[in-house]
C-alpha cells in the first residue's frame, strides 16, 4: 500500500529524498514528463487525455513531501545529541519518544527525568526542553560522532498500521500530514482529464511553504488545488460548538486559513461536484494553519487556489490517525472535480 | 464626490469577496481610463495611457474591508465566526453585520452585563434572527461585514470601510480630473489587503511599474489622550515616511513632498508605528519597485465608524493629480 510506504519513509523538510524516490517510482508510466527542480520539488505533467477546445488549462495540484521533525544541532560530551525542531511541534509530546537519526537510521530516545525526580510543580507544568537531548546509547562525544553528523535529519520512530477494522477503516502512522495528500495525488494521475495536470510533490512546506513558491513560479498555472492532511479535533465536546473537522465525514474543503482565502469559484466547484456525485464532504471550520495554497496563490500574477484535506487526528504528533474512507472520498472528489474542468473556470 | 464615497463605503466587500465593489468601481471609472481588466486574484486594473514620455506608475487602493466568516451554526441557529483581517472584539458587541445575500445579524456576547473584562472573540456569536439551525439564512463559510450607513457630519465623514474605500473614491476622482499626462498610469483597486497585502503583490508582478504609490488610511494622534502621533484630521494628506512594514523610497517621498509644496497643498509627514499598506508588497515585487504611500488621516480605524476629513480627501485628489500630470523625477 503506497500510503504505508509513504508514511514509513523519512523526510523532514529539506530531506525529502527518500519520499521523492518512492513517488517517482509510483508515478512511472502515468506521466508524460517529470523532473526535480532546484529546491527538490518533484514536478510531473500528465497532459490532457480528453478532447480540449483550444488551449488546455494548466492546473497545478500540490501535496507536500516533507514532514515535521528535527535536525541534529550538536553532540554533548556525554554522547547525547542536541536537536532543533523543524516545523510546528508541541514540546509536551516529545518526552521519552523514540526517534531515528540520519541516513543510517540510528535509533535514539528523547531523554527526560523520571517522575520520581520531578517536583510537584514540574509535574503540573509543561516541560522545559531547552536542554533536552537524544540518548543514542553512546558514552562519549567521539563515539556519538561516528554515528551522527550535525545537520542529520531526525524523525519519529513510528510504524504504519491499520487499527481495529471498523467501518471507518482507520490507520495510524507518522507524517500523514501530508503523505495522505501525496498518496491522493498519485491516484489522481491514473485518470483522464481535459486539462494539463501538473502534479507537484513539494518540499519545505512545514517551514514556510517554500517549495510550492518556486514550483508555482516556474509552472505559471491557471489555477491550483492543494491536497493536505488537516486538523481533526472530533473529541467529545461539552457544548454545541463545532469541530474543525471530523474523521469519516469526507474531504475537508478550506474556505480560509492563515495563509490564504480560497477562490470561491473553486470552493463552489468542489461543493457542486460532491453534491452531484453524492461524495461526503465537510468544511474546515477554523481559519487556522497554512498550506501551500498561500504561496501558490501569490505567485506571479496570482493563481486562483483552494485546499482539500484529509482529516488527521493528532496532527504534527509522532503518530496520527486517518480514515481510509476519507482518503478514498478525497480521490473521488478530486477526480470528479478535475474532470469537470475544461476551457476556463 | 460625497455621493461616490457613500456608495463605495456602503457596498459589501470583505477580503476575498470584493465582487460588488469591483462592479461598482468599473462602472464609475468608465470613460476616465483607456482599458480595464480583472486579474486572477480579482484586482481591478484600470489603465490610462500616457503620451509615452513618462514613467509606468502604479497606484493602489484596496477594495476589501475587514469582516467575519461563519464557522459554525448551533442547533438554536446562532452562528459562531472567525475574523477576516484585524477585527477587535470590543468593536463588535451589539453591532450589526450583513451578508452578501442580504441576511443581517446582531452580535451577542455570552457574558453581557456579567463581566467587567473586555469580551473575547470566542465568547461572541451572531444572532441571525433564526429559531433553529435549519432556519438560519446563512451557511458555514459565508462572509459578513459591518452594517452601518454613511454619515455626513459636514466637514467630517463617518462610515464603515472608509479603510480603504475613501482611497478608491480618491483614485476614481483623480482619474476623472486628470487631463493630459506623460505617464502611463495603472490604478489597481486591489483585493485582500486586510489579510496580508495579497492582491497588490500579484498586480504589481503583472504591471511591473517604474514607481508605485499606495493610497490608504492612517491613524491620527488628535483625540483625547491619544497615543502621540504627528498626524491630525484636517491637516492634509499624510506622506508616508515609514510604517511597520516598509520604509518609503526616499525619492518617492521627496517627489510627493516637493509636489505638495510647489502646488501649495497642505500635507503632513507620517511615521506609523503599527500597520502597513499595499506599498509593502509592491516594493519587493520582481526586482524591486520604488514605492511610497499617500495616507488619509482616519480616526477609529477598523471599527464600524471610521472618520475622515473631507478637506483631506479633496487635497489628496489635488496632490495625486499634481503628482501624475507632470514628468516624474525620483
Amino acid at each position: 500500500m503506497l500510503l504505508q510506504q509513504l508514511s514509513d519513509a523519512r523526510g523532514v523538510s529539506g530531506h525529502e529524498l527518500e519520499v521523492r524516490a518512492l513517488i517517482a517510482e509510483a508515478v512511472h508510466g502515468l506521466v508524460d514528463e517529470q523532473h526535480t527542480d532546484v529546491l527538490g520539488n518533484l514536478i510531473c505533467l500528465r497532459r490532457a487525455r480528453r478532447p480540449v477546445q483550444g488551449q488546455a488549462l494548466r492546473v497545478m495540484v500540490a501535496a507536500h513531501m516533507d514532514e515535521i521533525g528535527f535536525l541534529a544541532t550538536g553532540i554533548n560530551k556525554d554522547g547525547t545529541v542536541r536537536f532543533g525542531k523543524v516545523g510546528g511541534i508541541d514540546d509536551r509530546i516529545l518526552l521519552s519518544k523514540q526517534v531515528v537519526i540520519g541516513e543510517s537510521a540510528v535509533p535514539g530516545v528523547i531523554g527526560y527525568r523520571p517522575i520520581h525526580l520531578l517536583s510537584a510543580k514540574e509535574r503540573r507544568s509543561a516541560p522545559d526542553l531547552s536542554h533536552a537531548a537524544i540518548d543514542i546509547g553512546a558514552t562519549s562525544k567521539e563515539a556519538a560522532e561516528k554515528l551522527v553528523k550535525l545537520g542529520d535529519q531526525i524523525t519519529f520512530r513510528t510504524s504504519f498500521q491499520p487499527l481495529e477494522p471498523g467501518a471507518q477503516r482507520c490507520v495510524k502512522g507518522k507524517a500523514l500530514d501530508d503523505r495522505a495528500g501525496c498518496a491522493t495525488l498519485v491516484e489522481l494521475l491514473g485518470h483522464d482529464y481535459a486539462i494539463d495536470l501538473y502534479a507537484v510533490f513539494t518540499t519545505q512546506e512545514e517551514v514556510g511553504l517554500r517549495g510550492a513558491k518556486v514550483a508555482a513560479s516556474a509552472i505559471a498555472p491557471d489555477l491550483a488545488f492543494v491536497l493536505e492532511g488537516t486538523i481533526c479535533d472530533d473529541l467529545p465536546k461539552k457544548e454545541d460548538l463545532s469541530h474543525v473537522t471530523e474523521l469519516g465525514k469526507g474531504p475537508a474543503i478550506t474556505f480560509m486559513d492563515r495563509s490564504f482565502i480560497a477562490d470561491r469559484r473553486l470552493v463552489d466547484l468542489l461543493v457542486k461536484t460532491a453534491q452531484a456525485e453524492s461524495i461526503p464532504y465537510q468544511f474546515k471550520k477554523a481559519a487556522a494553519g497554512g498550506t501551500d495554497a498561500g504561496a501558490i496563490q501569490l505567485s506571479r500574477e496570482g493563481v486562483p487556489a483552494v485546499t482539500v484535506a484529509v482529516p488527521c487526528r493528532n496532527i504534527h504528533a509522532p503518530v496520527s490517525i486517518l480514515s481510509l474512507n476519507d482518503l478514498d472520498n478525497t480521490v473521488k472528489l478530486m477526480v470528479a472535480a478535475l474532470q469537470r474542468l475544461e476551457g476556463s473556470l | 464626490m460625497k455621493t461616490l464615497i457613500q456608495e463605495l463605503v456602503e457596498t459589501f466587500g470583505p477580503s476575498g469577496y470584493e465582487d460588488a465593489v469591483r462592479t461598482l468601481l468599473s462602472d464609475r471609472i468608465g470613460g476616465a481610463v483607456d482599458e480595464v481588466r480583472t486579474d486572477a486574484l480579482g484586482n481591478l486594473i484600470a489603465h490610462k495611457k500616457g503620451s509615452g514620455q513618462g514613467l509606468r506608475v502604479m497606484l493602489a487602493a484596496h477594495m476589501d474591508e475587514i469582516g467575519l466568516v461563519v464557522s459554525h451554526i448551533d442547533q438554536q441557529g446562532f452562528a459562531r465566526f472567525q475574523t477576516v483581517g484585524g477585527v477587535w472584539p470590543i468593536t463588535l458587541v451589539s453591532g450589526r453585520v450583513r451578508f452578501a445575500n442580504g441576511a443581517a445579524g446582531v452580535i451577542g456576547w455570552e457574558y453581557w452585563l456579567q463581566k467587567s473584562e473586555l469580551p473575547k472573540m470566542d465568547e461572541l456569536f451572531i444572532d441571525l434572527g433564526a429559531t433553529s439551525a435549519a432556519d438560519a439564512p446563512v451557511a458555514v463559510g459565508d462572509v459578513a461585514c459591518f452594517d452601518r450607513p454613511f454619515q455626513d457630519l459636514g466637514k467630517r465623514l463617518v462610515a464603515k470601510a472608509m479603510d480603504d474605500r475613501i482611497a478608491c473614491a480618491i483614485a476614481v476622482q483623480t482619474l476623472r480630473e486628470l487631463q493630459e499626462t506623460p505617464n502611463d498610469i495603472y490604478v489597481v483597486f486591489s483585493t485582500q489587503e486586510e489579510v496580508g497585502t495579497r492582491g497588490a503583490m500579484t498586480a504589481a508582478f503583472g504591471i511591473a511599474p517604474d514607481v508605485a504609490v499606495a493610497i490608504d488610511v492612517t491613524d491620527t494622534g488628535d483625540t483625547p489622550e491619544a497615543i502621540p502621533m504627528a498626524v491630525s484630521l484636517g491637516g492634509g494628506p499624510a506622506i508616508k515616511i515609514k510604517d511597520s512594514g516598509m520604509i518609503a523610497h526616499a525619492g518617492v517621498k521627496d517627489w510627493m513632498i516637493r509636489t505638495a509644496e510647489q502646488a501649495g497643498i497642505p500635507y503632513q509627514r507620517e511615521v506609523l508605528t503599527a500597520g502597513t499598506t499595499d506599498a509593502y508588497s509592491i516594493q519587493t515585487t520582481r526586482a524591486g519597485v520604488p514605492a511610497g504611500c499617500l495616507s488619509i488621516p482616519c480616526r477609529n480605524i477598523h471599527t464600524p465608524s471610521e472618520i475622515v476629513d473631507y478637506d483631506d480627501v479633496l487635497n489628496s485628489v489635488r496632490l495625486l493629480r499634481a503628482m501624475l500630470s507632470a514628468p516624474i523625477t525620483l
